[in-house]
């Protein structure tokens, strides 16, 4: 039977700083088993609102729900079910690769499962690398790291922030091949925020753009891009942006 | 739901169980850094206060000087050693930023103060066994009550993880992080009677002595090792249980509530 409770769902979510508001009264609902992009220029709130759901931020008001639960009230069941992969390079360095993988995996309480690592090793090309320690290892194999660890404990949600700031185009054929594969496969849902908009644009059926922590659009990206007469996604990126700079 | 997520055995204890591994394998893996060199420390205080100017030193008791700086040194291992963890450990997972990978996982606000406290307190007290064995090269005397003075040094372990705790969370940087160390930890060791008896300072030094809680801990632990001394140890056990309760309070109060970790 098809899942009805939505995946994710911002419900009049306001975050503040002191007295600048991050973002401003966000309701935003992110269907189960699809990929959906959550863009903005840089400082929009996508990181902000990222990090409320798994509580690194915490609401100021409103309230998110993940699979129908409060990440409030029940962050550790919402928590259970969410993996992320950092904008920001995030690594125990004096642990193997191997073990950061199981360890993280025990943070969410879960028994490694040994065939599912494997391929997660395999399918990110870190299998020669299992024994080093993250600390040895380059940048663009950390961000390999990073994902795997975001897809140990085989989260229903995933969410990707900027998973490919700074990697090379090999790395992201990689990422979006084994995402686009573990939602037709597996029906994860997976959030995600990028700044290369051609990717956003191929992977998501829905997008959202952000601007100064406001929603200023929500909808199917080929709708979009037809109500907006425009060639693709950069153009209607930059219209609606810029037309926001004009009014602030 | 797809039979891929159906098959996970989940279980809130392991979350718990592999925070404190992963906190203990952190404190192994340096082992030279972190159970050797406060040994080294302690052994040198041995040598140069014990032996050295020990043999010079008279206490006006049938205590030797060597016997009763002992349990202090114990005593110092053990705080030290759970402070330097817990401090250093949680402000540098703040500051590099790995902490995050730890605050979105299903850990609850008590399973991460036992799980960074139970660690902390585990070097402690390794470091203090270790220097008791490195004591009786020195001299054997035997304890009087080994269960009480364990308990004390728990208790003293678990009230200097507390104060590590919140000196990590509070700490902007590195120098705030050291100031708790030499404006707070050093001051209350060295003027808790440690390295005297404090019935020995004049007035008002003697009376300010009684408001250092670890004053009442290194009593408490050398009454546990020596037999009597200057306060009682039930005195003792019950102002340090105080003390642990009111700490643990503050700091679960701020691991709950996400201070300085969350936003």
């Amino acid at each position: 039977m098809e899942n009805t409770i939505p995946a994710l769902e911002f419900e009049n979510v306001v975050k503040n700083f002191g007295d600048f508001q991050a973002v401003k009264d966000l309701n935003l609902k992110v269907e189960s088993g699809e990929i959906f992009a959550l863009l903005g220029p840089n400082g929009a709130g996508k990181s902000t609102s990222i990090n409320m759901i798994v509580g690194l931020n915490k609401i100021s008001k409103g309230s998110i729900r993940v699979f129908g639960l409060d990440t409030q009230s029940e962050s550790v069941n919402t928590r259970r079910m969410v993996g992320i992969m950092h904008q920001e390079i995030i690594a125990e360095t004096f642990l193997p690769v191997q073990e950061s993988l199981e360890l993280h995996c025990g943070y969410f309480g879960m028994a490694v499962d040994r065939d599912w690592m494997n391929e997660l090793l395999r399918r990110l090309a870190l299998d020669p690398h299992r024994n080093k320690r993250s600390g040895q290892l380059s940048g663009g194999m950390k961000r390999r790291l990073m994902m795997a660890k975001a897809l140990i404990h085989k989260p229903q949600l995933l969410i990707l922030d900027e998973p490919t700031a700074g990697v090379d185009v090999d790395l992201r054929r990689i990422i979006w091949e084994f995402v686009e594969e573990l939602n037709k496969v597996h029906g994860a849902t997976v959030l995600l925020t990028t700044h290369y908009l051609e990717e956003a644009e191929k992977l998501c059926k829905r997008i959202a753009i952000l601007d100064h922590g406001e929603l200023i659009v929500l909808d199917e990206t080929k709708k979009l891009l037809s109500d907006q007469k425009s060639k693709n996604l950069e153009e209607v990126f930059l219209k609606l942006t810029q037309s926001t700079e004009v009014q602030v | 739901m797809s039979s891929f997520y159906q098959n996970r055995s989940y279980s809130p204890y392991r979350s718990f169980y592999t925070l404190l591994r992963k906190e203990i394998r952190r404190y192994l893996i340096m082992a030279p850094q972190t159970l050797l060199a406060p040994l080294i420390t302690v052994c040198l205080y041995l040598l140069v206060f014990g032996v050295s100017l020990g043999r010079r030193i008279s206490l006006g008791t049938e205590v030797s000087y060597l016997d009763f700086v002992i349990p202090g040194l114990i005593l110092m291992g053990a705080i030290n050693n759970t402070f330097a963890n817990i401090s250093s450990s949680l402000f540098l997972s703040k500051y590099l930023g790995n902490i995050a990978d730890i605050l979105v996982a299903p850990i609850s606000a008590m399973q991460f103060l036992m799980a960074y406290t139970l660690a902390a307190m585990t070097r402690g007290l390794l470091v203090s066994a270790l220097i008791y064995g490195v004591s009786l090269f020195f001299s054997q005397t035997p304890w009087q009550s080994p269960f009480l003075g364990f308990f004390i040094l728990f208790l003293a372990s678990f009230i200097f993880a507390q104060i590590g705790v919140i000196a990590s969370l509070t700490s902007a940087s590195f120098d705030t992080l050291s100031m708790y160390t030499n404006f707070l930890l050093l001051p209350l060791i060295y003027l808790g009677g440690l390295f005297y008896p404090v019935s020995n300072l004049p007035a008002p030094w003697s009376t300010l002595s009684k408001f250092n809680p670890l004053y009442y801990l290194i009593e408490g632990f050398r009454s546990a090792m020596l037999g009597a001394t200057e306060l009682s140890i039930g005195s003792a056990i019950f102002g340090a249980t105080i003390v642990a309760l009111i700490l643990f309070s503050i700091t679960y109060w701020l691991i709950k509530t996400g201070y300085k970790l969350r936003n």
